[in-house]
């Protein structure tokens, strides 16, 4: 395996090469660099992606954080490189290394990868190719990393079975230690090098078996499906004893302190800021929203700990963006409090404070006010979804029209001149009538902007199409034929396109595909992927890099068709692939609320509501040990009371 | 208001770190630091930081100037320490000092560079000698640069080996006449890529 210094060696001679040499040689405030010898456990943290995309991550943040403040382990960082990059460094036989202290991947003890998104999967195939690990988990053996994976889209880990050892369903914070103390103990009885005559003594089964009986670790090899003859699943048992049969996702009973050392890159990235997680969670139960749906229970932080750590974020980074993360930042209880504070506090300060995430109201629109006197106007953000009452109702998101009237005109009164405008297409039962409304409200949004502030009124319309997701109340429904999604996209260039104060983005029907397959896939679609990423396509995500051909012909090589995972309404009572991982929300929960879906029937906000998901039964005595009013679950007080909300279907309509 | 020149290194990593991403950097510092760096007035304020002399990616330097304003007087007493400690580890900051306000911009008065060049594979020296020796006795070395003809060598004011082995060039700085190190390699047949080009001093005009 090559020294850090021989890596070194062998960049300077191509850095000049490639674009962003930045991007490759570390070196950045706030990272750090432990002493190698001095630990007993070394984890590599991939995001597979590159740095541009990954570096301002806060998950991987996070868990690098939590990994560097133990004495007996470091936790370095990785990402995927370039085109050009990666040309190179397999031309010059350099592996992926880790940005810290230039080591190869290989000779970490662990690897953590991040997958938030599934166009990430022929990435992390391609990044353990890069380190010249194995790339199946069966080809590995004692001498390479464990290789573990997290992240939303691991929800359905399934379509990835094949290549990660272990994946951590739901919040890593506390179990990446789990997983740590386990290694360590492994490696107590491990040899250093990896001289062939000094192999080391313990069996990677025997370490795989001990990490499958960690709570919220699921590891496929110990799990077998098997199929019906239509190709859905007849069952997934376990195949040894002492393993769960359902893997429920792992949670922080209370979240703990926000990173506050964020890397300063010493390039231009994505995203130039802190960002600190306000809460976690969301209540209001959109039925197309995958985050809404895992991420539960909402956890909020006090409003005194979040300034406090964007305080001391923006003092040690010296970023000029901050922002404050949730799902719905409108429904933090001390919204106003926190808003007006922070104007305050970083008045003057040239720090430009967001918000993402807020509801259509004009109270929204007095908080972008106080924050917008700190640094620049940007855009507004808002997204309706859907355009039509009947759309709303099945999608659980409410807003009528004269709301989102009343708010944009408002926002462009107040001096914004772009407002932005998120919806989807390609809704269960969705309508070329339903799509029309986009237009006409996107429309009529502009038409008021102009009577308040004439020709400056802009509008940005970013319409993506729904791919339905694991986990969801919509798990169960087909997606719109290519057929339809281009004549919805057709209809909506026709209507906006020629307006040049909106400007319309659209998703590419190729690139909600392979999100699509791969979200519902079964692990079947590990094979899809292989294929796929042996042909060529990486950078899934990417116009440079993704090739439609190569999964396409993946698929036939395989003999499977894609349409069994896109254009197939799933039976009430199938069996999912993603059936033994579950995010405590109940399935059938997830059912009722898709046949009221079906029905157009709305549920409220759960905090003012328990409408029974799940969350509180299988975490009661966590939030038992963990009192206080930091989950905004309501009180349940007896089981009685939970079986009666559950039968109410509407409610608040 | 207040101005101060600060004079730094710029190594490892941060060779790879452009000239407008360096202005952000010391964006940055100056706010960890909590220096009360000034703005431009405007819709997109900007920080008054003026850097003397844009330095090419993959260069390292050890003489890098900087000119920053600041709304309000504060003492100098260790700041360089304050400020190295907000910095990474690339950046060394060695002098701060106080500049006339009223004092030309920092960047029109950078007349020449001095760079060292440290071949990582080698050359015969009686070889380079020569070569250098022939390109000082050449009257003119024209050449082009993005498809404009200009003449190398009266922006070469310097050329010669160091007693290290390195090779030593000065080469004029000014606005429209900035002789480049990689061009001069060139003309010497000394490949770009089996060099470390560092930057060692920046002449001002007096």
């Amino acid at each position: 395996m090559l020294t850090s210094e021989q890596i070194e060696r062998k960049l300077d001679k191509i850095l000049l090469k490639v674009q962003k040499p930045g991007r490759y040689v570390g070196g950045e405030l706030n990272s750090i660099v432990k002493d190698w010898d001095k630990v007993s456990a070394r984890v590599a943290f991939v995001f597979p992606d590159i740095y541009d995309i990954g570096v301002s991550n806060v998950g991987l943040k996070i868990l690098y954080d939590q990994v560097n403040q133990r004495e007996d382990a470091l936790a370095e960082r990785a990402y995927a490189p370039w085109l050009d990059m990666e040309a190179l460094m397999r031309e010059h036989g350099i592996p992926l290394y880790t940005l810290e202290s230039k080591r190869p991947l290989a000779c970490f003890d662990l690897i953590g990868i991040t997958l938030p998104y599934e166009t990430l999967y022929t990435n992390a195939l391609n990044v353990l190719d890069l380190a010249g690990i194995p790339v199946r988990s069966i080809d590995r053996d004692e001498t390479h990393p464990v290789i573990i994976a997290g992240g939303h889209s691991t929800m359905n880990p399934e379509p990835m079975h094949a290549f990660i050892d272990a994946f951590v369903i739901g919040e890593g914070e506390e179990v990446i230690h789990d997983i740590i103390n386990l290694v360590q103990k492994f490696k107590g009885l491990r040899v250093e090098t990896f001289e062939p005559a000094n192999l080391p003594t313990f069996k990677r089964e025997d370490l795989l078996q001990e990490l499958a009986k960690i709570p919220g670790v699921y590891v496929p090899r110990f799990y077998k499906t098997s199929y019906m003859d239509d190709g859905t699943i007849a069952a997934i048992e376990p195949t040894i004893p002492d393993i769960p049969k359902v893997i429920t996702k792992r949670i922080v009973p209370v979240l703990p302190p926000p990173p506050t050392r964020f890397i300063v890159p010493n390039i231009d990235v994505v995203h130039n800021r802190v960002s600190v997680e306000i809460m976690r969670g969301c209540t209001r139960g959109c039925r197309f929203c995958h985050a809404g749906m895992i991420t539960r229970p909402v956890r909020e932080r006090s409003v005194e700990e979040v300034l406090q750590a964007a305080e001391e974020a923006i003092r040690h980074s010296g970023f000029e963006d901050l922002a404050f993360l949730s799902l719905s930042s409108s429904d933090y209880t001390d919204i106003l409090e926190l808003v007006t504070k922070a104007a305050e506090r970083f008045a003057g300060k040239h720090l430009n404070i967001g918000l993402p995430s807020l509801r259509i109201e004009s109270v929204s629109i007095d908080l972008m006010e106080k924050l917008r006197e700190n640094g620049r106007a940007s855009g507004f953000t808002l997204a309706p979804e859907a355009a039509t009452e009947r759309m709303r109702r099945i999608i659980n998101k409410f807003i009528p029209d004269e709301d989102i009237i009343n708010t944009t005109r408002e926002i462009y009164r107040r001096g914004w001149t772009t407002i932005k405008l998120y919806f989807m297409i390609g809704h269960p039962s969705e309508t070329l009538e339903d799509v029309q409304a986009i237009a006409d409200l996107c429309k009529r949004v502009i038409a008021e902007g102009r009577k308040v502030i004439g020709m400056k009124a802009k509008l940005n319309a970013g319409v993506s199409t729904f791919v339905p997701k694991s986990q969801t109340p919509f798990q169960w429904v087909s997606c719109d034929t290519p057929e339809q999604i281009k004549a919805k996209q057709a209809l909506l260039r026709r209507e906006l396109g020629r307006d040049r104060n909106i400007k319309l983005s659209l998703t590419s029907a190729e690139d909600s595909y392979l999100e699509a397959w791969l979200s519902r896939g079964d692990r079947r679609m590990a094979e899809v992927v292989y294929s796929a990423w042996k042909g060529g396509s990486k950078f899934d995500a990417w116009e440079e890099g993704k090739k439609y051909d190569a999964w396409m012909k993946a698929f036939e090589e395989h003999g499977l068709d894609p349409l069994f995972y896109t254009h197939r309404q799933r039976r009430t009572d199938e069996v999912f692939p993603w059936e033994h991982i579950t995010a405590a929300v109940r399935k059938n929960f997830l059912f009722q609320d898709f046949r009221q879906s079906l029905e157009g029937q709305i549920r409220v906000d759960c905090r003012l509501n328990c409408f029974a998901c799940g969350i509180l039964p299988t975490f009661a005595g966590l939030r038992r040990e963990n009192p206080g009013d930091v989950w905004k679950c309501p009180d349940v007080k007896s089981p009685a009371r939970t079986a009666i909300s559950e039968q109410l279907p509407v409610v608040g309509d | 208001m207040m101005r101060i020149r600060i004079t730094f290194s710029k190594q490892g990593a941060l060779r790879y770190t452009g000239h407008l991403d360096l202005h952000r950097l010391w964006e940055r510092a100056a706010r960890r630091a909590e220096l009360p760096l000034a703005y431009s007035q405007g819709f997109h304020p900007q920080p008054k930081l003026n850097i003397a002399a844009a330095l090419p990616l993959g260069f390292s330097s050890r003489c890098e100037m900087l000119d920053m304003r600041l709304e309000h007087d504060i003492a100098l007493d260790g700041l360089r320490d304050r400020l190295q400690e907000t910095l990474p580890i690339g950046i060394q900051v060695s002098s701060i000092e106080v500049v006339d306000e009223r004092a030309p911009a920092l960047q029109t008065q950078v007349a020449a560079a001095e760079y060292e060049v440290t071949l990582t594979e080698a050359i015969d020296g009686s070889d380079l000698k020569r070569r250098i020796d022939s390109v000082m006795e050449s009257a003119s070395l024209l050449r082009e640069r993005r498809g404009k003809q200009y003449d190398l060598r009266p922006l070469i004011e310097g050329l010669d080996i160091l007693p290290d082995g390195k090779i030593f060039m000065r080469l004029t700085a000014r606005e429209g006449a900035t002789g480049r190190p990689e061009e001069v390699l060139d003309v010497l047949s000394i490949a770009f890529e089996g060099t470390r080009i560092e930057r060692s001093r920046l002449i001002f005009q007096s």
